[in-house]
């Protein structure tokens, strides 16, 4: 098994004919993933790669091939229309890759997926993959292998470089989810170990953070109250320079500093592994497996 | 983006919201005629107009009884640093005479993921500690966007401030006030510290922040006019331009990296095996080698810089254009420190290929890349 996403996974590629969606849609085509339409208004009749049918609405496109999560790459000004569009549509899983949709859209964006009772993952994240299975955004399909270890993460490149020393010595993964490095994304961490703790294929979890923010030190409280299994975590941005922090507002409302010493200290203090570098992560593992 | 607090105060005051008179200036004679406009009567204060908080701590905020006086402490404030920034501009005000120090910001809060207003009586510089020790002196409001902050929301909050009713009412309309401007703006935080009631019984918004989403910028261009690129590091304005985010930091390794997290890392793992960053450097998720020799540039500007690392995990970008970027820049100028070089992931073997053939060599190991820049730098080998 997985979590989100696995062989019955139908996507639905919002932005299909643009650089970006249509470069991502072909390598997600070539992973195996089950790619059932695309949607691009005004290219409604067009097939992409002469096999998946484009739609000019989400609607429309759901309703014809029976695509139950979609994956966006619309550019920033219209992403937010995007991810309203696909909420109500009813799908079930929103994977949003766009970067650059101000804050305050997404206070609106979330509001209503919730009420649709619809998934958001993202926005500005590199998506997931459930290895062999299914992916979804732009995680390289080749660095991952199918396997029983749970990935989650806010970062994108230094996913990749921990999925890759994972692989690299036999430890394959069940999902590896982006959930992206926005202060509002719609699946966080907790989402993410509560996913895994309940998948019985995943045996032991990697949580990726970094500074700023408190999400981390809540994940790690959540981790103590409600996850039996192996967690092992990192905290990038150890040598970050303070910040000169205009306004005290940030402070106030989260109560901390969101340094990565103090992060690291919660994860330990409630029995997560601490790595010191990525390279630390399977030696961490396998103590703990 | 960070806005000065006399953009602020203009973006308030456009909003309706009573702030006390006041004027910028950016040298020490305009101050002067300020002060005399202003303070016939009384004194004024000099603010320092840096992107920086705990101004008045660092010497940047001071009081004048003439404008003479204002006049030297100009002078003396105008070239300063804060925390590593030159003072360009000062803000001329009439020293308020000050009955009570509230607080009153609205921050988009990542947990309710809705903006939240903050209110305390006990405003004024030491908020923080407010907050840390007697939080019950913090009031809260998360804020449904799709309503906005509703009359009685905000008058409920101000009667935890005031008792007066008229003094209520005035707070209570400068928070729905602040709310438009926060909206208006595109801000992720909007903030008076402190809001102030007269020994005349006005209530005032005394100093203002405001840090607008660098997300709005672009469907906001009045917003993104209020740049002041002299207020930021000129390293950091030249690589915003060319489409990277670079902050410099003071050690001898300069980073390359695609993607913030793995650029923490990276810098991390330096400082792991000994050796200290000289910047974080994101070349982002494009695949542009332009991108990579503007990188170079920025980076051996720094004569700090004793070897250059680049740390490249192949996504979106692709590896061979990272190389032929490193080649391009090689050509253009020659580089005067050694270079380690990391690439893995997509088109990796073509970048090798590249860069093999213009005599460069590559790793594939994050930690051994590191190491031997590290060493490059401490003059050994790895």
């Amino acid at each position: 098994m997985s979590i989100f996403i696995n062989r019955e996974t139908r996507l639905l590629v919002q932005g299909i004919t643009g650089r970006d969606g249509s470069f991502h849609a072909r390598q997600m085509i070539g992973y195996g993933t089950k790619v059932v339409a695309g949607v691009t208004p005004g290219k409604g009749d067009q097939l992409f790669e002469g096999v998946v049918p484009v739609f000019n609405t989400v609607a429309e496109a759901v309703q014809e091939t029976g695509a139950n999560t979609t994956v966006i790459y619309v550019p920033a000004a219209v992403a937010a229309a995007a991810i309203f569009e696909a909420a109500d549509a009813g799908l079930a899983l929103l994977v949003c890759i766009t970067e650059g949709i101000p804050v305050l859209d997404m206070t609106l964006v979330m509001s209503y997926v919730s009420e649709r009772g619809a998934r958001l993952i993202g926005p500005n994240c590199p998506g997931l993959i459930s290895p062999g299975q299914s992916k979804v955004g732009i995680i390289p399909g080749n660095i991952c292998a199918p396997g029983r270890i749970g990935v989650v993460s806010r970062s994108g490149t230094l996913t990749y470089e921990i999925i890759h020393q994972l692989t690299g010595q036999g430890y394959g993964q069940s999902t590896c989810v982006g959930i992206g490095g926005d202060p509002i994304i719609g699946t966080n961490f907790i989402h993410c170990l509560s996913a895994f703790e309940a998948d019985p294929d995943t045996d032991a979890i990697v949580m990726i953070g970094e500074i700023g923010g408190t999400d981390e030190q809540q994940a790690a409280e959540f981790v103590s109250r409600a996850v039996t299994k192996p967690v092992i975590g990192f905290i990038a941005g150890q040598t970050a320079p303070p910040g000169r922090r205009m306004g005290h507002a940030g402070a106030i409302i989260s109560g901390s500093s969101g340094t990565a010493a103090e992060k690291m200290q919660a994860l330990a203090t409630h029995g997560i592994g601490v790595m010191k570098r990525p390279a630390d992560v399977v030696p961490l593992l396998r103590e703990r497996l | 983006m960070n806005l000065h607090e006399y953009q602020a105060r203009e973006i308030l005051k456009r909003h309706g919201i009573p702030v006390p008179d006041g004027d910028v200036a950016a040298t020490p004679d305009e101050v002067t005629a300020i002060a005399a406009r202003l303070g016939g009567r009384g004194r004024v204060v000099v603010k320092a107009q840096v992107h920086a908080g705990g101004r008045g701590k660092a010497g940047g905020v001071k009081l004048a009884a003439t404008p003479g006086e204002a006049k030297a402490m100009a002078q003396e404030i105008l070239g300063m640093t804060i925390k590593g920034l030159t003072v360009h501009k000062v803000l001329v005000a009439p020293a308020a005479d000050i009955a009570s120090e509230s607080y009153v910001g609205i921050i988009v809060d990542r947990a309710s993921q809705r903006p939240v207003l903050m209110v305390s009586p006990a405003g004024g510089i030491d908020i923080e500690e407010v907050a840390a020790k007697t939080p019950e002196k913090i009031h809260r409001l998360a804020i449904d966007p799709r309503y906005g902050l509703l009359p009685h929301q905000a008058q409920g909050l101000a009667f935890s401030l005031y008792k007066d009713i008229a003094q209520v009412r005035a707070a209570a309309d400068i928070m729905q006030k602040l709310y438009a401007a926060f909206t208006g703006t595109g801000a992720s935080l909007a903030e008076i510290n402190p809001l102030i009631t007269t020994a005349a019984g006005q209530v005032l918004a005394l100093d203002a922040k405001i840090v607008v989403d660098d997300n709005e910028l672009d469907r906001r261009p009045e917003i993104a006019a209020l740049r002041d690129a002299s207020a930021e590091a000129p390293s950091e304005v030249q690589a915003r331009k060319a489409g990277l985010t670079f902050i410099k930091l003071e050690g001898t390794v300069g980073c390359c990296v695609n993607g913030a997290g793995l650029a923490m890392a990276t810098m991390d793992l330096v400082k792991y095996y000994g050796g200290e960053p000289a910047n974080f450097l994101d070349i982002g998720g494009s695949s542009n080698p332009q991108k990579v020799v503007n990188a170079l540039r920025i980076i051996t500007a720094d004569p700090n810089v004793k070897a250059i690392l680049f740390n490249i995990f192949g996504g979106i970008t692709r590896c061979d254009d990272v190389a032929n970027g490193i080649v391009q820049a090689t050509r253009q100028f020659p580089l005067p420190v050694p270079m380690v070089i990391r690439l893995t992931g997509t088109n990796e073997q073509e970048a090798v290929q590249i860069l093999t053939q213009a005599g460069f060599s590559a790793l594939t190991d994050m930690d051994e890349a590191v190491k031997q820049a590290v060493a490059k730098t401490q003059g050994r080998a790895a």
